[in-house]
């Protein structure tokens, strides 16, 4: 049974992932004053890239990113699964930093910018993503996500500050202006591709699969925040992820990207401010 | 003769006999005889007495307490004599000062003071001997091949190295003593020997720099030995006793947290926390092996280990708070500032202070959980680091820099190093390995005790630390393009310690549930009366050990496996100038130029001055609260 469960999230997870990226790109389109594409087009993208040849500029770093996909594939399982938050997210990390390692083996100069701002993304979102960890299990007193979401009150409820700072990074890991800096969706930026600059065919269908597992990853932490015991609820939660999905669009149509320096500072000043304030204040109440 | 005493003793002996043999083979043979018959010899006393906690007292104390204090005497003779020499007169007046002290004491006010147990050895004793004999020996058995090398690449330096050899084996006698004295006063001698073999260590190559930073490394340690002998005196002449079991097992009223105040102090300066880590960082002069045993294996370690002890006294009391808060700063500014440095052991030594800043934190923290990390923290980082130093020394001998920045080019000089050297990085920072599991439990033990600041602390810290492994890990699998191959000999005895630790790194993680079960939980379960348990849940411990074991896969990555793959081989884009062999480009004048990659510093935001300035003030206002909250509490 379990092994049915893990096989279904594995197969269903990036195929909602792929939905909400086809949806994303429509409603940009729309928001530009563009038809867009049909809403099936990322899997169509996929099938295509799988059936071109394979160039690569040496033998080592497709590696990376075919192991940053175990690992993420590996987050998602174990979210989707109820398991430990915090571990999930060290797994995330891990994903990541095996994606950035795959931009310095292509030792290609826009590779190499492009691991070193994803790096700086990391860094900045990296305190935020963990303390929605902690204030989840503060709240709950439980890591365990399958706990977290049969508890009676919905987090939001303790949690605002820290459940606002993570909207706040959100864009980095969806890559996103304001944050933006390691590589986009649209195709304007001034270090070509970033890290998927030198990845093509097979490599790059990974690499975007791997993106759809992140997009539920993430909307898995928002929607944690919202699911309690009660049916309702979920229908709630399934609400805030689609109106953050919204926001998120809209910041990115709407907002420049911002210097490093900024986007390092504003991440861990907010981070700083509300997660602090919103756990000391936990603590205060005697949760 | 007890196995105790032999396991001090053997490495005092070895260091005897090597330091009379002039002859490289015959002291060689000697040296690796000796490194592996003190691992035999750790391994078996761990295991004799793996199960039975001893506490040890000897007939002839008064004899062993004359012939330490004639040493402590002659020591402290060279010390005075050495800081006239060179007119550091401070470290002169430091001397005096405590030997005197401790002299005075032993004399005139140390009678009738009964000592039931000189030595203990329980299970966090067990835990350091071992972390000490391995380690240690094969550190020692590194520096053979080391040192050959190391004299033909500095042909400026004096040969010294059967005097480099004594005193690494007279280090490793000190440091069992200091893991098994329970008597204060013999704890303190051990501690005062570390700190001279660290002086003799880092002076070795008589440079300049060298005997500037021997110094420096000296007076602060020496400046923690007064405040040790300081709490010695208070302990003895207040409470009638000498032992540290007893002092821990006391109440932590104002009158012990003074001694307690004091040995903080001296623990802090001997892991090098703020506002007393430059010695650290001056240290790096030393030869590598130097580095990897005193300065992060095991002398910094004497500190933290110290503040274990005490943890029962520190909790929540004021003492407890400001070593928590030092630690705290430590941990977070020396994570910052490591970013932007290139020197591979400038790297190691920030990253070194940073642990031990967490590790303090843990210990002051003082509850089951924090210890818990805190013990597990001193094994994984004492290997994983050590593994780092040595593999950073060899490769500083096959490419003759240890600059971050030029080690793109070690994938093709040696493939064996560069996974070494992958395997120690991961160790100290990624998911399935040791050092994060004990910082997770860490982070755990702290929002459990409602420790908020250090959480936020915490998570920074990483945050940071991701980022300067990461970018180093980057350089090194950054498969340069470079052509030509570099002819490289790689030492036997240098291997030989490298792999069994690279080894040790992943055995450790596989079995941090096995440590945890055997060692710490009845550790933890008689310091605190209560039965411990390990914390994290076995499901988390099992999807940990399944991604361990997908880690072991990992590494096929290195054999060409790929070669008959049918994929075109393409250049890498430099936006249409790649001249064809990804090495230069086509510039705006019309020339080739040279590609070249640098790892990103961001020199101008963390400003390495600027930081370490504020967090040494803050520190030193943290320890002055401390001393008034002390005076206060005690004038009431």
């Amino acid at each position: 049974m379990l092994i049915l469960k893990i096989i279904a999230i594995i197969i269903i997870a990036p195929l909602a992932g792929g939905i909400i990226t086809g949806i994303d790109r429509v409603i940009s389109a729309r928001l530009q004053g563009r038809k867009g594409p049909p809403i099936l087009q990322p899997f169509f993208d996929i099938l295509k890239l799988l059936e071109k040849e394979s160039i690569e500029v040496n033998t080592m770093h497709r590696f990376f990113v075919y192991v940053a996909l175990i690992f993420i594939i590996f987050t998602t399982v174990i979210m989707l699964l109820g398991g430990d938050i915090l571990l999930a997210l060290f797994v995330l990390t891990l994903g990541s930093i095996f994606f950035v390692l795959g931009g310095y083996a292509s030792n290609s100069p826009y590779s190499n910018v492009g691991s070193e701002r994803e790096l700086l993304q990391i860094m900045a979102y990296e305190p935020m993503i963990l303390l929605t960890g902690i204030g989840l299990y503060y709240a709950d007193k439980s890591f365990f996500i399958k706990d977290i979401i049969s508890s009676s009150t919905p987090a939001i409820l303790f949690l605002p500050g820290v459940f606002l700072g993570l909207i706040f990074i959100l864009p980095f890991k969806l890559r996103k202006s304001p944050f933006d800096l390691s590589m986009t969706h649209h195709g304007h930026q001034e270090i070509v591709q970033g890290i998927k600059t030198e990845y093509s065919g097979k490599d790059l269908a990974i690499i975007e699969i791997t993106e759809w597992y992140e997009t539920i990853i993430i909307f898995t932490l928002v929607y944690i925040f919202f699911a309690t015991k009660s049916p309702l609820s979920h229908i709630y939660a399934i609400t805030a992820c689609v109106f953050v999905f919204l926001f998120e669009i809209l910041l990115d149509n709407g907002i420049a990207r911002v210097k490093w320096q900024s986007a390092l500072n504003s991440a861990w000043l907010v981070t700083g401010v509300l997660g602090t304030v919103n756990l000391i204040v936990l603590s205060l109440l005697g949760r | 003769m007890h196995e105790i005493a032999i396991l001090i003793l053997f490495p005092l002996i070895a260091s005897a006999f090597i330091f009379f043999i002039r002859k490289d083979k015959a002291r060689n043979i000697l040296v690796r005889i000796c490194s592996i018959v003190t691992i035999f010899l750790t391994i078996y006393v761990a295991s004799k007495y793996f199960n039975k906690a001893l506490y040890l007292s000897f007939n002839n104390e008064t004899i062993i307490n004359q012939i330490l204090m004639f040493i402590e005497i002659l020591v402290a003779g060279y010390l005075i004599f050495m800081g006239i020499k060179n007119k550091k007169y401070i470290i002169s007046i430091f001397s005096a000062v405590q030997t005197f002290l401790i002299i005075w004491f032993e004399l005139t006010q140390s009678q009738g003071i009964e000592i039931k147990a000189s030595m203990v050895f329980d299970k966090l004793s067990l835990i350091m001997v071992l972390v000490v004999g391995i380690i240690g020996s094969l550190v020692c058995l590194y520096t053979v091949g080391y040192m050959k090398w190391y004299h033909i690449h500095h042909e400026n330096y004096k040969e010294r190295k059967s005097f480099f050899f004594a005193v690494m084996f007279v280090f490793l006698a000190a440091m069992f003593g200091l893991v098994l004295s329970n008597e204060l006063t013999w704890l303190y001698f051990c501690w005062e020997l570390t700190t001279l073999c660290s002086f003799l260590l880092i002076g070795y190559t008589k440079t300049q720099d060298a005997i500037k930073n021997s110094f420096h490394a000296l007076t602060i340690n020496l400046g923690g030995g007064v405040c040790f002998a300081l709490a010695i005196i208070f302990i003895g002449m207040k409470f009638k006793t000498l032992e540290l079991s007893v002092l821990i097992g006391m109440k932590p009223e104002v009158v012990v947290l003074i001694p307690v105040f004091l040995l903080a102090i001296s623990a802090l300066t001997k892991s090098a926390q703020m506002p007393f880590s430059s010695w650290l960082l001056g240290a790096m002069v030393a030869p590598t092996p130097s580095s990897a045993l005193l300065h992060s294996a095991t002398m910094v370690k004497a500190g933290v280990y110290l503040l274990i002890r005490l943890a029962p006294l520190l909790g929540q009391s004021s003492v407890g708070q400001v070593v928590t808060f030092i630690g705290g700063i430590t941990f977070l500014a020396n994570s910052f500032i490591a970013i932007s440095q290139s020197d591979a052991k400038k790297i190691l030594a920030y990253s070194t202070i940073a642990n031990l800043g967490l590790i303090v934190i843990c210990a002051s923290i003082g509850t089951q959980e924090s210890l818990w990390a805190a013990i597990l923290l001193i094994i994984f980082h004492a290997i994983a680091k050590s593994l780092l130093f040595l593999s950073v020394g060899s490769i500083e001998h096959q490419l003759g820099s240890r600059n971050v920045e030029d080690m793109d080019i070690l994938l093709k000089v040696s493939r064996k190093l560069s996974l070494y050297i992958i395997i120690g990085i991961a160790g100290m920072f990624l998911a399935p390995f040791g050092m994060l599991i004990s910082k997770w439990v860490a982070m755990k033990a702290f929002i459990d005790s409602n420790n908020i600041l250090t959480v936020i602390i915490l998570v920074y810290g990483s945050a940071a630390t991701v980022f300067y492994w990461t970018k180093w890990m980057g350089k090194l699998v950054s498969n340069a393009n470079k052509k030509e191959q570099v002819i490289h000999t790689f030492h036997i005895d240098e291997e030989t310690a490298i792999f069994t630790q690279a080894v040790l790194v992943i055995i450790s993680c596989f079995s941090f549930p096995i440590i945890s079960k055997y060692a710490l939980e009845p550790y933890l379960a008689t310091l605190f009366g209560s039965s411990a348990v390990i914390p994290i849940g076995t499901s988390d411990v099992n999807i940990m050990l399944l991604m361990l074991s997908m880690f072991l896969i990992l590494p096929i990555s290195f054999f060409p496996i790929y070669k008959n793959d049918k994929r075109r081989k393409a250049l890498t884009y430099m936006a249409g100038v790649n001249t064809g062999d990804n090495e230069s480009f086509n510039s705006a004048f019309g020339k080739n130029r040279e590609v070249e990659y640098s790892n990103w510093y961001m020199k101008d935001y963390f400003k390495s001055k600027k930081i370490s300035f504020w967090s040494n003030t803050l520190c030193i206002t943290g320890l002055c609260v401390g001393v008034i909250l002390i005076v206060l509490a005690g004038g009431r």
